[in-house]
């Protein structure tokens, strides 16, 4: 890696001695009719003061379930959950439900995707907001009215105090998403979580609400992760990025190495696979073969083996996820592939992508 | 349907409509108006004003070609490629297929017509019939095209097996596929008639980057092997530079710029279509960081009152007293790159001089 260094990282670093989530072989599984579904397995990732740490992956990869049980939003009889996450001194897999709703909204919160589904249609704007504050704080409903006001001006809704009487319905996705927001940072959390919170959003209303959640990490101090599976997302907004595939951190690192360069075949193959606005034309798109894997009967060894071109013996073992160059130890990877091999197989066509052959039998 | 067909670089052979000179367009659509009338009461109630949807949409579509349509959610573009499908019918204006009129042709003149216009659906989920075999689903446009009893069998496992399938699954019901898998059934289905013009609404904004990728490749490789024209409608910009080779841009039900795909992000010149290229982030950390990127502000308006003038004027940074007042048509700037801006942008100095106001064409 070439001594880069990315700019937005700086305060990562700078509060890098204790950081403030740390979550430690965090594993999840599902107990259903057709046996255990694996959902999440051995994810370890810290998340500093200010930092903006995106979980990139595809439907199924583990992503949203790692951010959710986080939140204590996968507890449910036939969950089973190893492994820990601490936030400040706040054990929260093992949490009590009690110690859980203290901790929930007041130090951790979350933006989810569909702003429309995750506010009450039948309650005004203004008293869902106030609701959250006075869950957590002892103050009264007027100075809890004028605090959601400020939110709501904070995220950049104009004419607040009337719109406080609004109802979800009478938001655009965008405001709704906006309000989202503001209820989230009600209580001033340490940490925010966002689960795809742009993409069902217009291009136009996404860039605003990044630069809005931007703009809040860097005025709060708050650290962001960012569920996504939109790349160009990502390399807008993020410090530090983790790529997951069938339930397992396959890479992580920060924008710069896992763009420039990357070391699992699956990122590489995610790269190749975007169309990109400034690409060139008439270029066929190295796409990954295959389909990702079902978590009901994940292959052993390297969970991306099956669609992987590069795949060898020693793939049937599970790799670590260990820093494979001296250089850089916070970028990691889960390849058996020796780092010289990597280099050399990644391009195709002069640009990153998974090399492929023919059409694909999907 | 035989594979050789792209061996020889022609039509596919059955065609008896096929064999017009290259260059003549397939469909031609001048001053389409869709506008859906709002009514206030159930049934008689008094009519509360008019969406205007599509508002004057002139393009043609060549042989071969395919036109991508984006525009934000609102912008009319799905209600267009459901009206030149005829699943919606148009207010006004015109829409020729092979010369022939079919704006408002009946049932009867309109089979034949439907046969050679497909249409391939967003949610390949709830467009095929969850109790219905594979083989099933394909056979009854099979047999709308006359194959007879004993050959269907067969054409379904080579459409099955032309759509990167295994022709062993025809057996399987929907809720056996995966979302790619399940857009590929789509996609064979359309193409079990033979048809010249494929209209794809969104055909991949569900599915995941790596299988999406894979998706795209094979409408590539469809489209070169049997002749078709595409009309792509999408709301992700890059994904439709990708694959088109000119791009429609859509702003509140009219044509913002009709582009060459190689021009769109070099050379926009209607400034929402700059607009619209700014807020989309380009998953490259350091290109990104070093373009500058003008965000518009607030959102599109109601598509039921729209801005007088320009539609774009109550967001565009170039907006003047004309732009308020009087609609610019679309013009020609040279190249077949079209724009209906009284601003244009990223002019060259021979480009400067617009030739008359017309409609879209090559």
């Amino acid at each position: 890696m070439t001594p880069d260094p990315a700019p937005a990282a700086a305060p990562a670093a700078a509060d890098a001695t204790d950081p403030l989530l740390v979550v430690d072989g965090l594993s999840v599984s599902f107990a259903t009719e057709e046996g255990i579904v694996q959902a999440v397995g051995d994810v370890s990732f810290t998340v500093g003061r200010g930092e903006i740490v995106a979980i990139v992956g595809e439907s199924g990869s583990g992503k949203s379930v790692t951010a959710m049980t986080l939140m204590g939003l996968t507890r449910s009889p036939n969950a089973r959950f190893g492994g820990t996450a601490q936030l400040g001194g706040h054990e929260l897999v093992g949490a009590s439900a009690d110690e859980l709703r203290r901790v929930r909204g007041a130090e951790i919160a979350m933006v989810f995707q569909d702003p429309m589904t995750s506010l009450d249609p039948v309650y005004r704007i203004g008293d869902q907001i106030v609701e959250q504050i006075l869950a957590h704080e002892k103050i009264p409903k007027a100075a809890a009215l004028d605090r959601a006001v400020a939110l709501m001006e904070r995220v950049g809704i104009p004419h607040a105090r009337e719109r406080l009487r609004s109802y979800p319905h009478e938001f655009s996705g965008g405001m709704r998403q906006r309000v989202m927001i503001a209820m989230a940072l009600s209580c001033s959390p340490q940490l925010l979580i966002a689960d795809e919170p742009t993409t069902a959003l217009d291009v136009t209303v996404q860039a605003q609400i990044l630069e809005q959640l931007r703009t809040l990490r860097d005025e709060t101090g708050a650290g962001v992760i960012l569920v996504t599976h939109d790349l160009g997302v990502v390399a807008d907004i993020a410090d530090r990025i983790l790529v997951m595939y069938g339930g397992r951190i396959v890479e992580q690192g920060t924008l710069d190495e896992l763009f420039y360069d990357p070391q699992h075949p699956y990122t590489w193959g995610l790269l190749g696979s975007i169309p990109r606005l400034d690409g060139p034309l008439g270029v066929r798109l190295p796409a990954i073969p295959g389909t990702p894997p079902s978590l009901l009967n994940t292959p052993a060894g390297c969970h991306f083996r099956p669609r992987c071109p590069e795949a060898f013996d020693r793939c049937g073992e599970m790799p670590p996820l260990v820093a494979r160059s001296p250089g850089s130890p916070g970028h990691c990877d889960r390849c058996w592939l020796e780092p010289a091999t990597k280099r050399a197989q990644r391009e195709t066509d002069g640009r990153i992508g998974l090399r492929t052959e023919g059409t694909v039998i999907a | 349907m035989t594979t050789d067909g792209a061996a020889q670089g022609a039509p596919v052979p059955d065609h008896p409509a096929t064999a017009p000179a290259a260059g003549e367009p397939v469909l031609e659509v001048r001053d389409l108006e869709v506008h859906f009338p709002l009514r206030s009461g159930a049934l008689f109630g008094r009519s509360r004003g008019v969406v205007h949807a599509v508002d004057g949409v002139s393009f043609t579509l060549a042989d071969r070609e395919t036109l991508g349509i984006v525009g934000e959610s609102g912008c009319g573009k799905s209600t267009l490629i459901r009206t030149l499908a005829r699943l919606t019918d148009a207010t006004g204006g015109e829409i020729r297929f092979r010369g022939e009129d079919i704006t408002h042709a009946g049932r009867r003149r309109l089979g034949p017509v439907r046969r050679e216009l497909q249409m391939v659906f967003q949610d390949p989920q709830a467009s095929l019939n969850p109790r219905k075999r594979v083989g099933q689903i394909l056979a009854t446009p099979l047999r709308l095209r006359g194959v007879g009893r004993d050959a269907v069998a067969g054409e379904t496992r080579e459409l099955l097996a032309r759509v990167g399938m295994n022709p062993e699954h025809v057996n399987r019901f929907p809720h056996e596929f995966s979302g790619g898998q399940r857009q590929r059934i789509g996609i064979a289905r359309a193409l079990a008639l033979q048809p010249q013009v494929l209209m794809l609404d969104e055909p991949v904004s569900a599915l995941d980057v790596s299988i999406q990728a894979q998706v795209i490749n094979l409408l590539d490789d469809l489209q070169q092997e049997f002749g078709l024209a595409y009309v792509f409608v999408a709301h992700d910009l890059s994904v439709v530079r990708h694959v088109s080779d000119r791009i429609a841009v859509m702003y509140l039900g009219k044509l913002m710029e009709v582009s060459p795909a190689s021009e769109l992000y070099s050379r926009p010149i209607h400034p929402y279509t700059d607009a619209l290229l700014s807020a989309i982030p380009i998953p490259d950390p350091r290109r990104n960081r070093a373009r500058t990127r003008t965000v518009a502000t607030g959102e599109p308006p109601n598509p039921i009152d729209p801005p007088k003038g320009c539609r774009f004027h109550t967001r565009c940074p170039l907006a003047t007293d004309e732009c308020a007042t009087t609609a610019p048509p679309l013009r020609d700037f040279g190249g077949g790159h079209l724009a209906a801006c009284h601003h244009p942008m990223n002019l060259s100095a021979a480009a400067a001089a617009p030739s008359s106001p017309s409609a879209a064409s090559r």
